[in-house]
């Protein structure tokens, strides 16, 4: 019996790079997903958005794995990340 | 308005020897009722046995909920999710239903609330009559709003205003009652069911507009917006809240005026069109008695006893009594120099019958508590003494 | 973060042009509709025939964010109306989305009586232990000494435990999770989208603007932190010991998983039984 709920699978490394995607209007600042970002690649950033909140901002470019967690986690639906392959290839408009 | 037949399979075509409870709920089938929820009471609950029974024979389905709140809201889903629903109760289960009611309202939810009237307040009388949930129907839920509502007299035309409350319901998609009374509820009389082709109806008003054009609460030419089918794509919302056309709550005062002047004018202004009242011996009614329900038949009785002694009376008897055919009170009150209100309550109606009359002629109220009906001949004398100064 | 636009999973199920939404920062049910739309998208349902329907109260707003048919119902009655929706529509996949306070205080009854019956609504319960919308009164959940407006020294009631409520009402998948455990709440949501009958899934949920802040637990984020050190997962306990202590450890999981015939599906079989051919069957709307 764990107690740590969440577990995030690293992407199999070779062929998929994270991209993460922040919305800075829509944050409230209230740190979920830098809290619970796996790699940790996320910081507050000291820019404040249109409600005056502190949204967050990607540290480490190559660092983030796309597991979007953040955005299972963000209240405000303002970040997410996804998985882009990584052989020159884009992520799609869904 | 295109209307629809009924469906040959649900109406009971044919003479019957019945009580206006069950004649009630043949009519709901008849209009096409496919759901009702309830909670026991008397003197309603014979509609809904009668219903459980059926339902299962004519696509119908029956639940019995765990109270009236649950019962006046289950139709309510039901009847989003495209049934024709209605729910039954008396005295202390309207009384719980009052919430719903609004809701219906302001949601313009297609739906019927019968209510077979016994005494109150509280518990009351259980088995016996009154006519005092009146001005209740009328004023019960909280907020501004209106309703139609239909009081029949008999077994037969508590099967005949059935229609007409699903008709009303679906035609302006606002809350209908059937404002029935023990006596009439738990009277038996013949009842004749006519053909299906005989029944029309008014079918629910689906728009035809794509979801991308589509506005749920939109008002058409005539202030009545059109509903769109359950699971079609149309994504829309529906929220007690004060809303805009979208559906969306938009909490301010502009749109409570829009929304509140459309939700009630939809009904006022069709008020000459839904009006609906059996007049006897009015041509040259000098006192014009106004009953409705059980008490319009004693009352009928003591028009005739007074004409057999050359009292020049008569009887207004709406058969809708919501929106009050205030119209034609006026119009009365040019010839009449009195109105008696005969009712089972201690003046509910008898405000509104003051209030067309405006003081041209004076107003009379005859009582009752109700457990009984009026006797005609106490009705009588009331007529005699007003004839003294009519 | 790169040059291209791709969509945020929620995206296609918000009513985007109603965001930003009123709810508070670190406010726990953004957090659950995340993960509800994760469910929907893994569970295969045609969109078109799924229905949410909500109550009143801060989660009973969910239903007016959420691009679906959506049903903004009374304080309470989310549930009796969900029935009547999903009775007249059969086809229909319907979700009641809503608050403690309204599906277990007013609504109790109606929540012990849908599930009695087994009506086929899938209930998801965010539960921040007060009645959020009203300013933070106290609720049937407010643990044993909490504070709330109207028990400013604390609750002196026992609140219930919900998934023994729901698992003795007869709920035939019942399951806990807090905010902290998006994974498998969309899980969790995604069996219970696919499962037959009455499921209950609460899910433990901050409110910082009135739980955390009068019980002097910090914010959002401080609350997410404790369920993650204090919640212990034990899928298949009984729900007998799921009781809530103020602070306490938290016992989160999925408890019931059982099978049982819907409503509609006794309601069909007992007609059939007895009618025979009389038996009309259901009118499609
Ligand atoms: C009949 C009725 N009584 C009271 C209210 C006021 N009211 C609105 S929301 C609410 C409590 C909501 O609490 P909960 O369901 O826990 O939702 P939360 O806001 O915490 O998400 C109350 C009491 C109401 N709207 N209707
Ligand atoms: S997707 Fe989000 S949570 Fe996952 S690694 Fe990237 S930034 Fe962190
Ligand atoms: S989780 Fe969302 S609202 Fe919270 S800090 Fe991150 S982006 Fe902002
Ligand atoms: S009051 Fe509490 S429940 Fe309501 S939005 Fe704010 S944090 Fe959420
Ligand atoms: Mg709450």
């Amino acid at each position: 019996m764990g107690t740590n709920a969440t577990v995030a699978k690293p992407p199999k490394a070779a062929k998929f790079r994270g991209e993460v995607f922040i919305n800075n209007d829509r944050c409230k600042g209230c740190g979920f997903c830098i809290e619970f970002c796996p790699p940790k690649v996320l910081v507050t950033s000291e820019k404040y958005n249109r409600h005056g909140y502190h949204p967050p901002a990607l540290a480490n470019e190559t660092g983030c794995t796309g597991c979007d967690l953040c955005g299972l986690y963000c209240p405000d639906f303002a970040i997410y990340g996804i998985r882009v392959p990584i052989e020159g290839a884009v992520a799609q408009r869904a | 308005m295109n209307l629809v037949h009924a469906d040959p399979k649900t109406v009971l075509t044919g003479a019957h020897f019945m009580d206006g409870n069950h004649a009630a709920c043949e009519g709901a089938i008849a209009a096409g009722a496919n759901f009702a929820a309830g909670y026991p009471i008397t003197p309603s609950t014979e509609i809904v046995e009668r219903f459980a029974a059926r339902a299962p024979l004519v696509g119908a389905t029956f639940l019995q909920m765990e109270d009236e709140l649950a019962s006046s809201i289950a139709i309510l889903g039901a009847a989003w999710g495209g049934a024709k629903s209605f729910t039954v109760t008396s005295g202390p289960g309207f009384s719980l239903m009052m919430e719903h009611i609004g809701f219906a309202a302001m949601t313009e939810t297609p739906s019927v609330f019968v209510d077979v009237q016994r005494g109150g307040p509280s518990t009351g009388l259980p088995t016996l009559p009154a006519q005092a949930d009146m001005m209740q129907a009328r004023w019960g839920s909280h907020g501004d709003y209106e309703i139609i509502a239909l009081s029949p007299s008999s077994p037969q035309e508590c099967f005949d205003v059935m229609i007409d409350a699903f008709n009303f319901a679906e035609r302006y998609r606002n809350p209908v009652f059937v404002m029935m009374d023990e006596s009439v509820g738990h009277m038996t009389e013949k009842v004749v069911i006519p053909s299906a082709d005989r029944v029309l109806l008014v079918p629910r008003r689906y728009t035809c507009l794509p979801p991308s054009e589509y506005l749920p609460f939109k008002p058409s030419p005539d202030g009545i917006p059109e509903m769109a089918r359950m699971g079609q794509g149309y994504h829309f919302h529906v929220t007690g809240l004060t809303h805009d056309a979208s559906g969306y709550p938009a909490i301010n005062a502009q749109t409570q005026q829009e929304l509140l002047s459309r939700l009630v004018g939809k009904i006022r202004n069709d008020a000459d069109k839904i009006a609906r009242a059996e007049e006897r011996q009015i041509e040259d009614a000098r006192i014009v008695l106004v009953a409705y329900g059980i008490t319009a038949r004693v009352a009928l009785r003591a028009v005739q006893l007074a004409r057999e002694e050359r009292i020049p009376a008569g009887l207004l008897r709406p058969i809708v009594v919501w929106p009050f055919p205030e119209k034609r009170i006026r119009e009365l009150a040019g010839q009449a120099k009195a109105f008696i209100v005969v009712e089972m309550n201690q003046g509910q109606i008898v405000h509104e019958v003051e209030r067309g009359v405006a003081g041209r002629a004076r107003t009379v109220l005859v009582p009752h508590a109700g457990g009984a009906v009026h006797r005609p001949e106490a009705i009588l004398e009331v007529i005699r003494e007003v004839a003294q100064w009519a | 973060m790169g040059m291209t636009t791709a969509v945020n999973p929620v995206e296609p199920l918000l009513r985007s042009e109603r965001m930003p939404h009123l709810w508070c920062p670190g406010c726990g049910i953004g957090t659950t509709v995340n993960c509800f739309a994760r469910a929907l998208e893994r569970s295969k349902l045609p969109l078109d025939k799924v229905a949410v329907v909500s109550g009143i109260g801060c989660t009973g707003r969910v239903a007016g964010y959420i691009n679906l048919d959506s049903f903004h119902t009374t304080h309470g009655r989310a549930i009796p109306f969900a029935t009547g929706l999903k009775l007249a529509n059969p086809d229909l996949t319907v979700a009641v989305y809503s608050g403690d306070g309204d599906l277990i205080s007013i609504g109790g009854n109606h929540f012990i009586h849908a599930a009695r019956r087994n009506v086929d609504i899938k209930v998801i319960c965010v539960n921040n232990f007060i009645y959020g919308m009203t300013g933070g009164q106290v609720a049937p959940t407010t643990p044993l000494g909490a504070v709330a407006t109207t028990a400013p020294y604390g609750s002196f009631e026992r609140p219930f435990n919900l998934p023994f409520l729901a698992e003795s009402s007869g709920a035939v998948y019942v399951a806990r999770w807090t905010a902290y455990h998006v994974q498998h709440i969309a899980h969790s949501m995604t069996e219970a989208l696919r499962k037959k009958g009455f499921s209950f899934i609460e899910i433990l949920a901050p409110c910082p603007t009135l739980y955390q802040r009068r019980n002097k637990l910090g914010d959002g984020l401080d609350t997410m932190r404790y369920y993650k050190e204090r919640s212990v997962i034990k899928n298949g306990a009984s729900t007998r010991d799921l009781d809530l202590d103020f602070q306490g450890e938290i016992t989160v999981g999925k408890f019931v998983d059982v099978e049982r015939p819907t409503l509609q599906e006794t309601m069909d079989r007992l007609y059939r039984q007895r009618l025979e051919d009389r038996y009309f069957g259901w009118r499609q709307p």
